[in-house]
């Protein structure tokens, strides 16, 4: 007995960690439970941190589930979400099972099915959330499927993004609305045009929603990348973006590092066009100073990108129920309200406003969506992400051909 | 001199009256400080050159070879990147000890010396990223610079298609480096010139008829710089390495090397951690043969120096001239451009909408600062925190070790001088990857605790080079004298030293600090985003644009620094009104 103990505390002692057996997992289906564990813990929620409007509605949630719940909403604020995925991937490796650094971390694409193919997160629990019952995965099966990998229930959705672009109507009264009509202006406009260095997400977007222009059969990209055929498939595409190379801003030698980044540029007048994944974001930059009133959005002939982006637990999380009730929160239709406010943010909501209750339902009618904000009959249905290999095989190839290339 | 701190001062200590504790634990002290600052670098290296020859267990490496480095050289961008590097690590050193030496050599012991060293002396306390985002905001093509031409003088509308920052020559990274290590290498030589009698030397070369410049080359130089050697190293090696500053100022097509080694060794994808730690070894190979290369240049430089000093030649006047001329120029220009670079952040944190080519926003207030001002909070405290833990530490260590040597003659030789240099010639990211590794397998990470004992390795090194002087050159006879009162050695510390060395104790802590607030990658790779310091948070800020909320990081990171330099500079006024002696005269 005596000797067992003190093996025990031995184990311990040396980091085998038996002891943590012991802790039993929140069960998201005892919700009641799961709230009264969460209460007292803090969160670590790891999310991109480029934008002053994200960070200050992360912290009014911050105060949102202190008040509410009375947990402890710290925002790790990181330049990459791949840094968050690596904090987790470098803990397992060294053996940290339990007390991790990331309580919860934004994400999607293919740091999602990175973390999900190395078993790197913990659920399900996502559609066993009260505010679940808000979601319609049948109408917006984006909310289910992240760049086509089924999401299982490992991560909660909550914002819609789709890609726009920005035009300076004093300069740019008429922008190009298709790709091919791209490379013509900027051909006439040499070094007033780029796009965030890949791989941030944005320049990859760019990428992609490029491809999209010329491929014969965009269905191909809802597949995982077929060797054989990729070099044919994307021969056109590749041309483009050669072409298209020398008549970017500083003739494709530099390129922004970040969104934020790119509509600095558009504020310093030092591009005429932009791109970006969050329709309402030119209305909140023209409320908040960043870019004149004269910037409008436009999406391409053919539609444009969409996806969902998503919050996740990862496996080793150290407060994994307050985790839960976060991302529950920011599904709440008060959250998601605040959200598609351009005031505070202008994101999408993941929510159905048919489900929804009437006074709810109410808080996103009375929203004004900004005078650069498109309507959703403006915007089109998105187009649904390629398979996150594309996303992957198109950085590593534009790495490899423009991205060490002075 | 004596070997190097083996505890050889046991008859030393015999002749002591120290109480049997300090007697016990003193003369531990240089050894225990050794370990807190070399430990840390062994095992880091330790832990990065594993995985660099293919040993990581966890994610499945269990061959040792060389693949991991073939895969490197592999690497499209491995060429461009690893030159542009070095380059950037020689050019910035190169350029700033020369315009430090033009600076001593025509102005030395003049009015306008001592007004440059007032000027240059704070921007020492200026956290290298500020600088940076100072810089990048001057000479952008719509930046401070352009605006203020545009358009009466160059007709510029808009911004012109000009890659001024972020060239792939990484001529922009250079000039971010010269500005904050002119400074650096101005104040090592300021030390040094004390310890080589210049003043007189300088005397009696002037009277042989030598030119002021002239003079302080063939006769100063020559024996400042063995004294300034290592902290030049220290400024090659950082230069060559750095990742704050070259992420905002830096090529990105490709980035240097260090900050490729970071972005690999944050990639999901676990196969690329093979490749940062190849890239880091290599990284630290390629350190180590530009020192080498440096040595052999010193050496050829020495060779005809020394000719050129035995043929005797007095300077001719013009030349004298051009030397005095860019010597003052290039310390205008450093100084203009670090006060012009923190004026238009500062203006931009309190900037509306600001357009090119406005040279002024188009409406001020303190928007921004009221958004920013509950974010600075936490950030502060944690940087705060952690600076006072480690200055803390390194300051009882270096009193420790300064202590065990006049008590007990425990006195680092020149070769353990060299291993004080050791975490600042070694590239951050090299032992900082391997130690990720490794506290995560102790447990240590995620901590203030963690990252101050990370901070300490960087912090240690400063506080001793700025308190060691000052400490030595203290007249051991006040000793004497409170002895025969009958002070114990603990009292002749308490009570004597240490208040008549206050001011210099001060300093040394307003260093440390300043170390300590200016510390990015140990910062972010050991704490693991759990400990977030202003520094942190500004470099995190710099991938997203407000350039307003930018302006309100870099002004709070720059904030602390100066206040602890400040304080260093008035307490000793407050604390001893009441006794002239103990005043800084000064």
């Amino acid at each position: 007995m005596t000797m067992a103990r003190l093996l025990r505390a031995l184990a311990v002692l040396l980091g085998l960690g038996l002891g943590s057996q012991a802790l039993a997992e929140p069960d998201p289906g005892d919700w009641d439970g799961v709230i009264a564990e969460a209460r007292g813990q803090t969160v670590h929620w790891h999310a991109w941190a480029g934008s002053t409007r994200i960070n200050d509605y992360i912290a009014w949630v911050a105060q949102q589930v202190d008040a509410r719940y009375g947990i402890r909403l710290e925002h790790v604020k990181i330049a990459d979400t791949s840094d968050a995925v690596g904090r987790v991937i470098a803990e397992k490796a060294a053996g940290r099972d339990s007390g991790g650094a990331v309580d919860l971390v934004w994400i999607n694409g293919e740091n999602f099915a990175a973390m999900k193919e190395n078993g790197l997160l913990f659920g399900p629990w996502a559609e066993a959330l009260p505010n679940w019952t808000f979601v319609d995965p049948v109408a917006n099966a984006s909310l289910v499927y992240d760049f086509t990998v089924p999401t299982e229930g490992l991560e909660a959705p909550w914002g819609m993004a789709q890609v726009v672009f920005f035009h300076d109507t004093s300069r740019v009264p008429d922008p190009p609305r298709t790709m091919a009509a791209l490379l013509d202006w900027a051909a006439a406009h040499p070094g007033r045009f780029t796009y965030p260095q890949p791989p941030d997400f944005l320049g990859t977007t760019f990428l992609k929603q490029a491809l999209y222009g010329f491929m014969a059969d965009p269905k191909v990209l809802l597949h995982p990348v077929e060797e054989a055929e990729y070099a044919t498939l994307t021969a056109p595409f590749w041309g483009f973006v050669e072409e298209l190379t020398p008549l970017l801003w500083r003739s494709g030698r530099a390129y922004p590092q970040s969104g934020p980044r790119q509509i600095q540029l558009m504020a310093d007048r030092e591009i005429d066009l932009a791109i970006s994944f969050s329709p309402g974001e030119a209305s909140a930059a023209i409320a908040n100073l960043e870019l004149p009133e004269t910037v409008r959005t436009y999406v391409l002939d053919g539609g444009t990108i969409g996806n969902a982006s998503f919050v996740a637990i990862p496996y080793n999380a150290s407060a994994k129920a307050a985790a839960m009730v976060v991302a529950d929160f920011l599904m709440s239709p008060q959250a998601q309200a605040r959200k598609q406010d351009p005031a505070y943010w202008g994101s999408g909501t993941v929510l159905d406003l048919g489900l929804l209750s009437v006074p709810d339902r109410a808080r996103f009618e009375a929203l004004d969506l900004g005078i650069a904000t498109l309507t959703p009959e403006q915007l089109g249905a998105p187009l649904p992400e390629p398979h996150p290999s594309w996303m992957v095989r198109l950085e590593a190839d534009w790495q490899a051909r423009f991205g060490v290339a002075p | 001199m004596r070997p190097s701190l083996s505890i050889g001062g046991r008859k030393v200590v015999a002749m002591n009256v120290a109480g049997r504790r300090s007697r016990r634990m003193l003369p531990m002290l240089p050894l225990l400080t050794l370990v807190v600052m070399l430990g840390p670098v062994l095992a880091g290296l330790a832990g990065t050159l594993a995985p660099a020859l293919g040993w990581f267990p966890a994610i499945g490496g269990h061959d040792i070879g060389l693949e991991r480095f073939a895969e490197l050289l592999a690497w499209p961008g491995f060429r461009q990147s690893l030159t542009v590097s070095i380059a950037v690590g020689l050019g910035a050193t190169a350029v700033s000890l020369a315009v430090v030496v033009a600076i001593c050599a025509a102005w030395q012991g003049s009015r306008a010396f001592a007004w440059i060293e007032r000027a240059l002396s704070p921007l020492l306390s200026l956290p290298h990223a500020a600088a940076a985002f100072g810089l990048a905001f001057l000479i952008a093509p719509s930046g401070w610079l352009a605006r203020l031409l545009s358009p009466w003088a160059t007709g510029w509308e808009q911004p012109p298609d000009l890659l001024i920052v972020q060239d792939p020559n990484g001529l922009a990274l250079l000039a971010g480096l010269v500005l904050k290590e002119v400074p650096f290498l101005l104040l090592m030589t300021l030390a040094a010139l004390v310890q080589a009698d210049a003043t007189r030397s300088m005397q009696v070369a002037r009277s042989l008829g030598y030119g002021r410049s002239t003079a302080w080359l063939k006769v100063v130089l020559p024996r400042v710089y063995p004294q300034i050697r290592l902290p030049v190293y220290a400024v090659l090696a950082y230069s060559a390495s750095v990742v704050d500053v070259a992420v905002i100022l830096g090529p990105s097509t490709p980035s240097t090397l260090a900050v490729q080694v970071l972005r690999w060794s944050n990639d999901p994808d676990l196969a690329l951690r093979f490749r940062a730690a190849a890239g880091a070894i290599v990284q630290l190979l390629a350190v180590g043969m530009a020192l080498v290369a440096w040595r052999v240049v010193e050496k050829l430089v020495y060779h005809w120096g020394r000719a050129w000093i035995e043929r005797g030649g007095r300077g001719r006047r013009c030349g004298e001239r051009w030397l005095g001329g860019v010597g003052l120029g290039a310390a205008i220009l450093t100084v203009a451009a670090v006060a012009a670079g923190i004026a238009g952040l500062a203006l931009w944190s309190m900037a509306g909408q600001w357009s090119f080519p406005s040279v002024v926003p188009d409406s001020i207030g303190l928007r921004t600062w009221e958004r920013s001002a509950p974010e600075l909070v936490a950030p502060l405290i944690d940087t705060l925190v952690v600076g006072a833990l480690a200055t803390v530490a390194a300051l009882v260590l270096t009193l420790g070790c300064l202590e065990a040597e006049f008590r007990h003659g425990v006195r680092p030789s020149t070769r353990a001088m060299w291993l004080l240099y050791v975490p600042l010639l070694v590239p951050q990211v090299c032992f900082l990857l391997g130690l990720q590794t490794l506290a995560l397998g102790l447990g240590l990470d995620g901590g203030r605790l963690a990252v101050a004992a990370a901070h300490l390795v960087f912090v240690l090194p400063y506080v001793f080079l700025s308190l060691a002087d000052p400490w030595r050159a203290w007249d051991r006879r006040y000793a004497t004298v409170a002895g025969t009162l009958g002070a114990t050695p603990d009292r002749v510390l308490w009570a004597v030293r240490l208040p008549m060395l206050m001011r210099s104790l001060l300093t040394a802590a307003a260093v440390g600090l300043a170390v300590s607030v200016g510390q990015y990658l140990p910062t972010i790779m050991v704490g693991g985003g759990r400990v977030v310091t202003l520094t942190t948070e500004a470099v995190a800020l710099a991938s997203g644009g407000d350039r307003r909320v930018i302006g309100a990081y870099a002004m709070a990171q720059m904030a602390l620094p100066l206040l602890a330099f400040g304080l260093a500079l008035a307490l000793p006024h407050l604390l001893w009104r009441d006794r002239r002696g103990l005043r800084p005269s000064r």
